[in-house]
């Protein structure tokens, strides 16, 4: 079996220089790989560095000390320090992402929202916009919304709208902050379903799901993240 | 003191000293040497206002000789106040024969007009230049417009035509049409009609160019290629008129319309004078030509 | 994607005298790639932006363009035609004043047509019909194509002023604040416009601003200036999800959240 992304001894803090330059460390030492098709699920309680590290792996985030290593094309990259054009090509091609809050662009219909990513791909328009439609449909987006700029929509329509975006591309690592957070029950059932179809095509997953039944019904394994406190290390 | 009283004794041949001569004639080789180019040159003060010929009047002055035989006209008329004062101002300082007849004069200065009669070699056609930059009304700064002209960048050119079309069907332009010299330099030919384009295209006589106010002069040498800008589906046009001269029956001449009365009653007669009068004394009737010839002034 | 940049740029200074206005900027950038140029009023951005359009010469420092014909050249050492000419084919620049982008007193039409006369285009019909698409494409009708940009508001210049600068396929298009002073709603509309022509056409654009949501929404890498020099660059994201420099915390801390 394939482990696209392995993490070893990754450490983040925050400096903080408008408050004297205090140090908040927040991870040390994290280790931990993901093999294809397992769905891995980062636990531990708020504040812990859960949502850090899976920022740290998508490149949004800084790593202080480490190495992120990625199965992009046919070479091995570590995120750590790949030059940003770079970590836009992982991103493109290798690492997909579903946050927690959809960052609108104004005018953009929610269709070409969620279809954009395939699109950057190369994909032809039209394919991607039918993809982007089978997405939303079994995401039970009314079909009155799709032509909408998102930026109105309630916070369980644009958090639907955010997970066929991620789900739409075949990325091989797809990492998962929170992506249930504002659903209601059925329309959980269609991600975890969502889940299964992406493991079962290989892909690699990390998450994060406070929701306790998703969390049983989609993870493989729970990688402890408290074990990565920083101040354990520090102290 | 036997001296003869003489008109020209308190004046140097054709008013100007004979170092700014050597200067203007300096500028104006400059000028045949790159046609269509606008070679500064120390503009001096002359015995009349800015706009009234005074950069023609100085190239006239360097380059007239005591053999020259002057022509002026102004808007193509050899009677009109600024060509009969220019006229009597170098018969006056330079001592020179003068004429109204195109094919007889050696030098004509001009203000707004080609002749009609055709120049030939070893003419010379002043033009009186108001304003030299053809760029200028789109671009105010002359130092880009230099800058413009040095590199041939001249797109702002066709803008203007554009713009014409754009707002009436067809370029509008009908006087200081914009003229390409030899492939290289856009130049004004100065408020001409664009009727006389055509006759800068390889005309036998050298033709030069003085704006005073604006201290430029540039030029044309015999033989040089003028073409008038245009668009492939716009392509450039001289006016026509659907009558001939009322007076000589002239067609495919440049015409004047005169008004006649109070009531609005007009004619169109040529704008060539001596042209038009060289006509009608070989006997050419236009249709409110008078019975017998009046005599010329 | 290509792995060869479009400009690259190594220890570009400008000084004024002794004061500094930019000093030792060096970066690469690719084709399609946008990048924001950030800090407040002074900080060189504006001055670095000039030197890279060659409006104005560094005291040191190379940049070299890639040409269409993939041949790499020094910006500094081609000769002011060669740059001019570059200037109206191959890049476009559009000013925050779309007045000084534009020229006021001709249409809307020969606006966008100017450029294409530039480079020889003599065909009228062809030049209007080529700027009836470019005012489409930036949403200002047909019917106005022979309106003078005097008559337009703010938001239609600017839009206007892009139109022009794109209307012969520049591949680098340098934008100094693109949507300061304009009206909130209208510079949503315009970054949108901005942003799916950027993407449309796949070209690389130099975005100096001081407003981060413009720099978060158009550019995909960021420079933050200060005081002449470079605080800290990388991943738009990045450093604002993440920022590290003590300037750039400052800078980020400071947007006013709606």
């Amino acid at each position: 079996m394939a482990t696209p992304l392995v993490v070893s001894d990754v450490a983040k803090s925050f400096t903080m220089h408008l408050r004297d330059g205090i140090r908040l460390p927040v991870v040390a030492g994290v280790s931990f790989s993901i093999r294809s098709g397992e769905c891995a699920v980062l636990g531990g309680p708020s504040g812990a560095g859960k949502s850090s590290i899976l920022k740290m792996l998508y490149g949004n985030y800084a790593v202080d000390a480490g190495q992120i290593i990625v199965q992009h094309e046919d070479g091995l990259i570590d995120l750590a320090t790949a030059s940003p054009r770079m970590v836009l090509a992982v991103r493109r091609l290798t690492i997909g992402y579903v946050s927690q809050f959809l960052r609108t662009v104004p005018r953009v219909s929610a269709l070409d929202v969620v279809a954009e990513p395939l699109v950057e791909r190369g994909e032809d328009p039209d394919v991607a916009r039918n993809k982007a439609r089978a997405l939303l449909a079994q995401l039970n987006l009314p079909e009155k919304l799709w032509m909408l700029p998102p930026a109105t929509f309630s916070g369980g329509e644009q958090q639907r709208v955010n997970i066929a975006r991620g789900f739409i591309t075949e990325h091989p690592i797809l990492l998962l902050d929170e992506p249930t957070a504002s659903l209601d029950a059925s329309n959980r059932d269609v991600v975890i379903a969502l889940i299964a179809a992406k493991k079962a095509a290989g892909v690699a997953l990390l998450g994060i799901f406070h929701d306790h039944d998703v969390r049983e019904a989609v993870a493989d394994r729970v990688i402890d993240v408290t074990a990565f406190a920083a101040g354990k290390i520090a102290a | 003191m036997t001296a003869q009283p003489t008109d020209i004794a308190t004046y140097n041949f054709a008013y100007l000293d004979e170092q700014t001569k050597r200067m203007i004639r300096r500028a104006i080789l400059k000028g045949i040497a790159i046609p269509g180019y606008q070679v500064p040159f120390a503009s001096r003060e002359m015995p009349m206002p800015y706009g009234w010929g005074t950069g023609g009047v100085q190239v006239t002055a360097s380059i007239i000789g005591p053999d020259d035989v002057l022509k002026v006209i102004d808007q193509g008329a050899d009677d009109t106040t600024n060509a009969v004062s220019i006229r009597a101002f170098f018969k006056k300082v330079a001592n020179v024969a003068v004429t109204t007849e195109t094919a007889k004069a050696t030098i004509i200065q001009t203000r707004h007009r080609i002749p009609e009669h055709p120049l030939t070699s070893g003419q010379v056609l002043v033009y009186q230049v108001p304003i030299p930059e053809p760029l200028r009304f789109l671009e105010p700064r002359e130092t880009e417009t230099r800058k413009m002209h040095a590199l041939e960048e001249y797109g702002l050119m066709h803008v203007k035509l554009y713009e014409d079309i754009a707002r009436h069907g067809r370029i509008a332009t009908t006087y200081a049409y914009p003229v390409k010299v030899e492939g290289r330099y856009v130049m004004d030919p100065s408020p001409t009609p664009k009727f006389d384009n055509p006759k800068m295209h390889r005309s036998p006589a050298l033709q030069l160019f003085g704006a005073g106010r604006e201290k430029r002069i540039y030029a044309l040498p015999p033989f040089t290629d003028v073409v008038s800008l245009d668009f492939e589906d716009h392509p450039f046009e001289v006016q026509t008129f659907d009558q001939p001269c009322a007076l000589c029956a002239a067609e495919n001449v440049y015409l004047d319309e005169v008004i006649l009365d109070d009531h609005g009653d007009h004619m169109f007669v040529c704008s060539d004078t001596d042209h038009c009068e060289k006509r009608r004394e070989q006997g050419r009737r236009g249709d409110l030509a008078p019975e017998t010839m009046e005599p010329t002034q | 994607m290509s792995d060869v940049p479009l400009l690259r740029v190594s220890a570009l200074s400008k000084f004024y005298g002794s004061r500094i206005g930019c000093e030792n900027v060096s970066f690469d950038l690719w084709p399609g790639e946008v990048l924001a140029v950030v800090g407040e009023s002074g900080s060189g951005k504006t001055t670095l932006l000039n030197c890279l359009s060659t409006r104005l010469l560094p005291s040191s420092g190379t940049a070299s363009y890639r040409m269409r014909d993939g041949q790499f050249r020094e910006l500094y050492r081609m000769s002011e035609a060669e740059r001019r000419f570059l200037m109206r084919t191959d890049w476009g620049f559009v000013h925050q004043n779309p007045a000084d982008g534009l020229r006021m007193t001709v249409s809307a039409g020969a606006n966008v047509g100017e450029r294409l006369m530039a480079v020889g285009d003599r065909h009228y019909g062809k030049i209007r019909a080529t700027a009836v698409d470019w005012l489409s494409r930036v949403e200002i009708d047909e019917d106005r194509i022979d309106d003078e940009p005097r008559a337009f508001s703010g938001g239609m210049r600017q839009r206007l002023q892009i139109a022009r600068n794109l209307v012969t396929g520049p591949r680098l298009v340098f934008m100094d604040e693109p949507t300061g002073g304009l009206d909130v709603s209208v510079q949503a509309r315009l970054l949108d416009l901005l942003r799916g022509l950027v993407t449309d056409l796949g070209l690389a654009a130099i975005v100096v601003t001081h407003d981060l949501a413009v720099a978060r929404l158009l550019s995909q890498r960021m420079m933050v200036m200060k005081d002449g020099r470079v605080v800290e660059s990388g991943l738009t994201d990045r450093v604002l999800d993440d920022p590290r420099a003590p300037y750039t915390q400052l800078l980020v801390s400071s947007i006013l959240q709606v």
